[in-house]
């Protein structure tokens, strides 16, 4: 760089700042607005250590063996999983009993609780002494004798407890004897299709702030070039003149980046506060990935002086004034098509290629289809502003106002809501993708909230004879209307001709209670049932069965007198299967199996409240390692369900994002028209010609900015879901919500900017300068 | 002098009898002020004397109304050295305005009253002359013009001296 | 002589600290043009700017035929200004993305008249001020005299009772000046309508039928004086 080229930057940056109060706040907006973008992009590379960060913990705490025998030790630690629900948080328990000497712990712990002590999270804690938590208080009654550690949480806000006791043993289902805590491969991955879509949220997310970004430097574009053009009169050429325009553009990027950086650190501070969706963080989990990070820092500024240069392309910055080229040159269409059609031809070779059980794809080549085709919503909006608002004619005052101006300067306008249209197309694309992909995820359980609200899941220690009085004390919880017991066990058949090795549930419980799973016919306590239902074989009557569980295989003979008969619904589970037993039908060493599984469907009363809370409270007591849940017709997977938050969530942030940057931009104009807006006021113009004007301006665009958005975004959509090969469906209900939620950022925007419209719809414009 | 040279001016495109002279005079020259008869006859004999225009011919009667007058060479040469002679500036320093200011200044008299006045004067003169411009043809127009561009002067040296009145009392006054 | 259209009395107007009128009276009658004189900084275009109701006096009133504007409502002074007044200002008052016409247009419209019928009555006016030539063209690509003739066609467009002209002819050449002036002048009597016209051209002035002269945000009416 030559020492003029340096001294011409230098000028141009000194120039940024000039220029007194206006000057500075001009200065000052274009930081924040990059800062604004900056932090969001900072934000965003901090992502994937976050979750690596969150994942790494969840590793190390691990304690699940899944069936592995493990042999006993003098540092063995039996962990019983005692998960549980209050309100509408599930949140992470265990039980812990040291069997030896030296047990080993679990991240975050320093010692092992004792029998009846517990060690809880911070957040935990805060919620036990609080009046919110008074019913869980009521379950977890044991003195809180240490608090875990950061190293065993994900999150500040996350609930945990661990619980010592000294009733575990090793072959109790749900009981895992660990001899270290921790798993490397214990975190489950993203399947190719959960990771396509989001890679395609984050472009989609991240685009239209990148855009915001370039926008946010042109801030005060107008200002700038009047200024350039006080620079040539005192004799610069037109290269000075640019390279002090790229020196002002590249300060404003340095002070946004800047800006950004201590937004963003603030930002971090603050996160450990908040709990979005279920999910707290640590700030010192959020660090920027070092080499995107770097990437933004070089990015920024480079982006700012190519926006800058391409800006000063259409206009003729001569010493007497500012003359803007090409308003009447249409505007050439191929090029335009070009990006998008490129775009979808990276995309094609993927068609049919990703799904849940597939290897994986190349990412790079999704991020850049995706961009390509974005990015031509950005490139063909000016030219279709152009074109349609070229062939309006007519109309109100107010709306000839607004058409005429767009046809002076439709770019402007059109540059502003290019990011809603970016945005709007990404999410409809996604959206459509979403109402494809959730079919899978979601999965129908077959339940029936109906006839039952609540499912439990208790061991009964000395097996059926105990089914009566756990029953009892369902019952007798405030809130219950009905508990229906019963207990299911799996049978291995005898082996069939072929030699495939079937099995079948059986059934246990009360003639009243087994009269709901099938269509009995007379019933007494003895009687067998075999269930006639293709989805199940069962054996004939006479036929002998073993049972299929933990520990010994006792023996059963299916009575002879077994008659089968046809299933009804269950609200658990679906159409019945199986066999279906009366506990006297049962030899003692099955009924009474010890830890046999009490499932008991409990009905409550609508009226009550936390009968969900105090009915986990009586299971608690009956056995801290059984379930409780409440039914529903519906599950969704939930990774799936936090993807969707979070894309929500997003893209309510983006588009308040470029909101505000449309509003600078309407703002703007409003202030370069100070003078005019006074003269019309003088002629009596009413606020509320003047008012729809503003509104019209902004709307046209943003009307046809929505069009292009959502073909584009279909069409994006289409190519996604052939991507992960499910049929195309438009999602009309997703793209009514995404133009309704960008349509509500036009009418905010217009909305806050009318009361700067009638500030300067005052006489004090009238003053000549 | 000027209305001998305007008369030659006037000879140049065809002779004219002294009446055809003295009409075409009073439409150019002098709209609203026409000459006297004898101002025509004086001037011609002066001319005539000069050398500078010839009788052409005669018509019956006396006077010189009668006569058809044609300019000579020397009267040629005579408007082509008098147009192509600058007009000499005017410095109106010594004007009586500026008496009057100055001495109603030395005798304590409200000096800015007299601007006042005068100012008020010019412009209902320069109204007129407006008015008058208006109405007329171009020839009308650039006189007109000529005075408004005069009494502007003028107004602007009332306005200026009325702004720095108590700079001037302070000079004048012992 | 004709009763007082338009009578601004004692006139005060304070901006922040800096008095901009102080003590201002102004009678303009029905027809006449009437030239406020004075030097930059006066208070010309704060005593237009009350007068034609668009700013409200700190003290003193307003009355124009009979109606006080000072204590209308910003409706009612709009509507007056959209019917009975007219304005035209040194510069910078034409929109610029409309046409000519459609600038000229732009009071008949904003008072209701329809598109077509407001054009044409437009043109009409261009003519009459001799730019019906650049009716179609927008006012970034007219020369500055064309501009002003088109900003005293839109002021006249409405048939206005007053016209408010503040240094109409401040920003171009004497000639073109001019000619805006005479047009001004011709079309203000054939139409009756009264001029306050503030200017500090002494040339301009001249085209009024009388002058007041503003001094320190005081008016001097000279006929009086005279
Ligand atoms: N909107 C305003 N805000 C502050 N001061 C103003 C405003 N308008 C006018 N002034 C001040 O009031 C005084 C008179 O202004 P103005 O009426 O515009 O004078 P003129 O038109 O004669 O040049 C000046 O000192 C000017 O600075
Ligand atoms: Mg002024």
């Amino acid at each position: 760089m030559s020492p003029s080229w340096l001294r011409e930057l230098l000028l141009g940056a000194r120039m940024a700042l000039a220029g007194g109060r206006s000057g500075l706040a001009r200065a000052t907006l274009t930081a924040v607005g990059v800062g604004l973008g900056v932090a969001m992009l900072l934000a965003a590379v901090s992502i994937p250590h976050m979750m690596q960060a969150r994942s790494d913990r969840g590793a190390a705490r691990a304690d699940q063996n899944y069936g592995t025998q493990v042999a006993r030790t003098d540092r063995s630690t039996l962990v019983g999983v005692a998960d549980m629900q209050y309100r509408d948080t599930s949140f992470r328990g265990r039980l812990v009993q040291a069997e030896g000497s030296q047990p080993v712990l679990p991240p975050g712990l320093s010692a092992l609780p004792r029998p009846g002590e517990m060690a809880v999270s911070p957040a935990l804690a805060r919620l036990l002494v609080s009046p919110e938590g008074a019913l869980l208080r009521e379950r977890l009654h044991y003195p809180t004798t240490a608090l875990i550690a950061d190293e065993g949480l994900q999150g500040p806000g996350e609930l945990a407890f661990y619980l010592g006791t000294d009733t575990l043993t090793a072959d109790t289902s749900g009981v895992s004897r660990r001899n270290a805590f921790g798993d490397e491969n214990t975190s489950e991955g993203l399947d190719p299709v959960l990771l396509l879509l989001v890679v395609i949220i984050f472009v989609v997310l991240l685009l239209p702030v990148a855009m915001f970004v370039a926008s946010a430097i042109r801030f005060g574009g107008d200002s700038r070039d009047r200024r350039l053009a006080g620079v040539r009169l005192v004799g610069a050429d037109t290269g000075m003149a640019r390279r002090i325009a790229a020196g002002e553009a590249m300060l404003s990027a340095l002070l946004g980046i800047a800006a950004g950086a201590v937004m963003f650190l603030a930002g971090r501070s603050f996160v450990g506060s908040v709990e979005l969706m279920g999910i707290s963080v640590y700030p010192s989990d959020v660090q920027p990935d070092p080499v995107l990070a770097a990437l933004i820092v070089l990015a920024v500024p480079a982006a700012a002086v190519v926006v800058t240069m391409l800006s000063l392309r259409r206009v003729l910055i001569e010493p007497l004034g500012v003359v803007r080229r090409g308003a009447d040159t249409p505007r050439r269409l191929w090029w335009r098509l070009l990006m998008p059609a490129l775009g979808v031809l990276l995309l094609l070779p993927l068609v049919g290629s990703v799904s849940k059980e597939s290897e994986g794809f190349s990412e790079w080549q999704v991020i850049g289809g995706v961009c390509l085709i974005l990015l031509g919503v950005a490139t063909l909006l000016p030219w279709l502003v152009q074109s349609v608002v070229r062939r309006i004619h007519g109309g109100p005052v107010a709306w000839q106002l607004a058409v005429r101006r767009l046809q002076l300067d439709g770019s402007m306008s059109a540059r502003a809501v290019t990011g809603v249209a970016v945005a709007v197309a990404g999410a409809i694309g996604l959206q459509m993708m979403f109402a494809a992909v959730e079919a899978n995820y979601q999965r129908f359980s077959g339940q029936d909230s109906t006839r039952a609200q609540i499912s439990i899941a208790a061991r009964m220690p000395h097996g059926w004879s105990d089914a009566a009085g756990f029953a009892a004390r369902l019952a007798a919880t405030p809130g219950v209307t009905s508990v229906t017991p019963r207990s299911v066990l799996s049978l291995n058949l005898p082996a069939s001709p072929s030699g495939e090795q079937a099995s079948a549930p059986l059934t246990i419980g009360e003639c009243a209670v087994l009269r709901r799973l099938a269509e009995l016919g007379d019933c007494a306590d003895g009687d067998v049932f075999l269930v006639d239902n293709p989805d199940v074989p069962v054996p004939a009557p006479g036929a002998t069965v073993t049972l299929n569980e933990e520990g010994e295989g006792a023996t059963w003979t299916i009575p002879s007198g077994a008659r089968t008969v046809r299933p009804l619904s269950d609200p658990l589970n679906g159409d019945t299967v199986g066999l279906l037993a009366t506990p006297a039908a049962l030899p003692v060493a099955i009924r009474d199996r010890p830890d046999l599984q009490l499932q008991a469907l409990v009905t409550v009363d609508a009226a009550a409240t936390d009968t969900v809370d105090r009915v986990t409270n009586t299971r608690w007591e009956l056995d801290p390692l059984g379930t409780t849940w409440e039914l529903n017709p519906t599950v969704v997977d939930n990774k799936f369900a936090q993807i969707r938050r979070g894309l929500f969530a997003g893209a309510a942030a983006t588009l308040l994002l470029i909101g505000a940057s449309l509003l600078v931009v309407v703002l703007e104009q409003l202030r370069d028209r100070r003078r005019l807006l006074a003269v019309l006021v003088a002629f009596g113009t009413r606020r509320r010609t003047m008012s729809w004007a503003i509104l019209w301006q902004t709307a046209v665009p943003v009307v046809l900015g929505l069009v292009l958005a959502c073909a584009a975004g279909v069409g994006l959509g289409a190519v996604l879901l052939r991507i992960i090969g499910a049929p195309v469906a438009i999602d009309w209900a997703g793209i009514g919500v995404v133009s309704a939620l960008a349509g509500g950022v036009i009418l905010l925007v217009t909305g806050l900017s009318l009361p700067v419209l009638w500030r300067l719809m005052r006489a004090e414009g009238l003053r000549t300068e | 002098m000027s209305i001998g040279h305007s008369f030659l001016g006037l000879l140049e495109g065809r002779p004219r009898h002294g009446y055809d002279l003295k009409r075409a005079y009073d439409e150019r020259f002098s709209p609203g002020r026409p000459l006297h008869h004898g101002q025509v006859y004086a001037t011609l004999s002066r001319l005539l004397k000069n050398g500078l225009v010839v009788v052409d011919g005669l018509e019956p009667g006396e006077g010189p109304e009668r006569k058809r007058y044609a300019v000579t060479d020397a009267g040629i040469t005579d408007v082509q050295s008098w147009l192509s002679q600058p007009e000499k500036p005017e410095p109106y320093l010594q004007s009586v305005l500026y008496t009057k200011v100055v001495l109603a200044l030395m005798t304590g008299r409200p000096a800015d009253e007299i601007l006042d006045v005068q100012r008020t004067e010019h412009l209902r003169l320069m109204r007129e002359v407006t008015r008058r411009k208006t109405g007329g043809d171009l020839a009308e127009q650039l006189i007109c013009d000529h005075a408004l561009f005069h009494l502007e002067a003028d107004l602007r040296w009332l306005e200026l001296t009325a702004a720095r009145l108590n700079e001037l009392a302070a000079r004048v006054r012992p | 002589m004709t009763e007082p259209l338009l009578v601004g009395t004692d006139l005060f107007k304070m901006y922040g600290t800096t008095p901009a009128l102080r003590g201002s009276s102004l009678t303009v009658r029905a027809g006449e043009i009437v030239a406020v004189m004075g030097s930059s900084g006066s208070g010309k275009s704060t005593l237009l700017h009350c007068l034609a109701g668009i700013v409200r006096p700190d003290d003193g009133t307003v009355v124009y035929a009979g109606r006080q504007i000072s204590a209308m409502s910003d409706v009612e002074r709009s509507a007056l200004r959209r019917r009975d007044f007219g304005f035209v200002f040194q510069f910078g008052q034409l929109v610029p993305e409309l046409t000519c016409v459609e600038n000229v247009a732009l009071p008949l419209r904003l008072d209701g008249v329809r598109r077509k019928e407001a054009e044409r009555r437009s043109r009409e006016w261009l003519d009459r001020l001799e730019v019906g030539d650049v009716a179609g063209k927008l006012p970034g690509q007219i020369s500055g005299g064309q501009g002003q003739r088109i900003a005293v066609a839109r002021a006249l467009v409405t048939e206005p009772k007053v016209v408010f002209a503040d240094e109409p002819t401040g920003a171009l050449d004497s000639l073109n000046g001019e000619k805006v002036m005479q047009l001004l002048g011709q079309a203000a009597r054939d139409t009756g309508a009264a001029v306050v016209l503030v200017t500090h051209e002494p040339r301009v002035a001249a085209y009024a039928d009388r002058e007041v002269v503003v001094r320190d945000g005081a008016s001097l009416d000279l006929e009086r004086v005279a």
